[in-house]
């Protein structure tokens, strides 16, 4: 038990991280992470959604009907999403202004539901919780790095701090523009994952075919 | 005593329902999985918990969602006004704000309407409280206005020292919504806070940055008597011309002349610095409050 709990938290920041391996939930990795603060609070809200449904999923999964699996993962995905939406608005309501489609959009995360489908629904909800868990923070290290990126560099502020003063404000940095357009997401996450697998070789797909030669096929 | 047999007859048949209830989840349960009355009843019992939970926390948090965004409101209405410091007490600093419904065709004010209540963006998309802007004079790509518009007029020691007027304009994303602040001349602008946007963070979302709001104070909306090509007033008869600050690409030269009407364009952001354009083109020509800003000129003297 213990071994598999430290194996569903610890697996997806690296070895099986969501985003770098299962390439899932790149949508709203472009988009919030143009600042740090938006990118936190995403990594905290879809830590908690995947968290929570995981768990939920896997409390009824002995109960789910085949044919309306899907369904019935959405309705507690969506009204998890729902319910931190209404809560950021509550309490956090100048990130929620940030963040404002995104975190609604956390329903149609890929991670959320690639986890409720690939472990939740057959395994116990404790390890669920877990596995949704450490999925969430697989998810938050890739954001979080990817607007440290962007940000630092292409406004030069940290935390919306000032780090490296701009040209414009007096100071020396000339801020990059492309990082703050979603597209350099694309670019960093596609370093990030060449990274990765030069570091990690065994998380190199295989070619899902081979060209075969002519000496090999069917010339005969 | 009739009444508590009857609450024990009430609480009997409610026992009653459970113990139903209880059978039949029992029954649901032992059913297989892929059984149609199974599938029904699981569809339903989900919807039941997740409407539960969506309805339970929005009408909980509401008032608080309420009153976040009227605090918010009022923030970026003292800032707008310059009259925000670190530590101003909001509720006690607006209390210097008199809201007033304004006509914007006519420019006067509408005293048959609670300002309190009135809810501009709301009133914008009432049949019968707004209209479809002809696409031709639509420059601030809005698509319909309000034919009522709610202004703040700052008051000290009786007497109005600033307006405070609602403007929205559509940028490269979204519709930027905000105030802008005008001294008593209906035309030395105090400061202009697009807070309502959805820009490029770091690009265009610059128009929130403080210090490029900084630049707005004492800029001139309209061309002014003194100055060249002043035919429209003329024409008008009007103590200004039309509005044309404007941003310009790099930074406002202060020697040359019409420095008062410019103000530095933000940088990498062309599209979000032309609906900032035409936003005021739009909100203070007489399609907006230029025929209100010359009753308030002319109330002053």
């Amino acid at each position: 038990m213990q071994a598999e709990t430290k194996k569903v938290l610890l697996d997806p920041l690296v070895d099986n991280n969501p985003i770098t391996l299962q390439v899932l939930g790149i949508c709203s990795a472009l988009a919030v992470t143009s600042q740090m603060s938006t990118s936190l609070i995403m990594s905290l809200a879809l830590t908690l959604v995947t968290a929570f449904s995981s768990a939920g999923i896997a409390f009824i999964r002995n109960h789910v009907p085949s044919s309306i699996r899907i369904i019935a993962q959405m309705v507690i995905i969506a009204s998890l999403v729902i319910v931190v939406d209404q809560l950021l608005k509550a309490f956090a309501y100048d990130i929620s202004k940030k963040l404002s489609v995104f975190v609604g959009l956390i329903i149609t995360n890929c991670i959320v539901m690639g986890r409720a489908e690939a472990y939740a629904m057959k395994n116990p909800p404790l390890e669920s919780f877990w596995d949704g868990i450490g999925n969430g923070l697989g998810y938050s290290a890739v954001l979080i790095s990817l607007a440290f990126v962007r940000e630092l560099f292409g406004s030069g502020k940290i935390l919306g701090f000032d780090v490296m003063p701009l040209v414009k404000d007096g100071g020396w940095y000339v801020p990059n523009g492309l990082l703050l357009l979603p597209p350099s997401a694309f670019f960093l996450i596609g370093l990030l994952i060449w990274a990765v697998r030069s570091w990690k070789p065994v998380q190199v797909e295989k070619p899902d075919f081979s060209i075969n030669h002519a000496a090999h096929g069917e010339a005969h | 005593m009739p009444n508590t047999n009857q609450t024990q007859v009430m609480s009997d048949k409610f026992a009653g329902l459970v113990e139903k209830a209880k059978a039949y989840a029992e029954h649901i349960l032992s059913l297989t999985n892929d059984s149609f009355e199974k599938t029904v009843a699981v569809a339903f019992a989900l919807c039941l918990v997740g409407a539960v939970l969506v309805s339970g926390s929005a009408v909980i948090l509401k008032p608080l969602q309420v009153s976040n965004k009227a605090a918010d409101e009022k923030t970026n209405i003292l800032e707008v006004a310059g009259m925000l410091e670190e530590k101003t007490n909001v509720e006690e600093a607006f209390k210097k704000f008199e809201p007033k419904i304004v006509d914007l065709e006519t420019g006067d004010y509408v005293n048959d309407m609670n300002p309190e209540t009135f809810d501009q963006r709301k009133a914008s998309k009432d049949p019968a409280l707004g209209v479809e802007i002809p696409s031709d004079k639509d420059i601030a790509k809005i698509g319909r206005k309000s034919k009522y518009a709610k202004v703040y007029l700052v008051k000290e020691d009786g007497k109005t020292k600033a307006v405070i007027i609602p403007v929205s304009g559509y940028g490269l994303w979204s519709t930027m919504h905000g105030y802008m602040a005008l001294e008593d001349d209906g035309q030395t602008v105090i400061g202009l806070n697009l807070f309502d946007q959805a820009e490029t963070p770091g690009l265009g979302g610059e128009v929130v940055n403080p210090k490029w709001k900084a630049l707005w104070k004492g800029k001139k909306v309209y061309k002014e008597a003194n100055e060249a090509g002043t035919d429209f007033q003329k024409k008008h008869h009007t103590e200004v011309g039309e509005p044309i600050l404007t941003l310009v690409k790099g930074s406002v030269d202060p020697s040359k002349p019409g420095a008062l009407h410019q103000v530095d364009g933000l940088a990498g952001a062309t599209l979000t610095s032309n609906g900032v354009n035409n936003l005021i083109r739009y909100w203070l020509g007489s399609e907006g409050f230029a025929p209100y800003l010359a009753k308030f000129r002319a109330q002053r003297g």
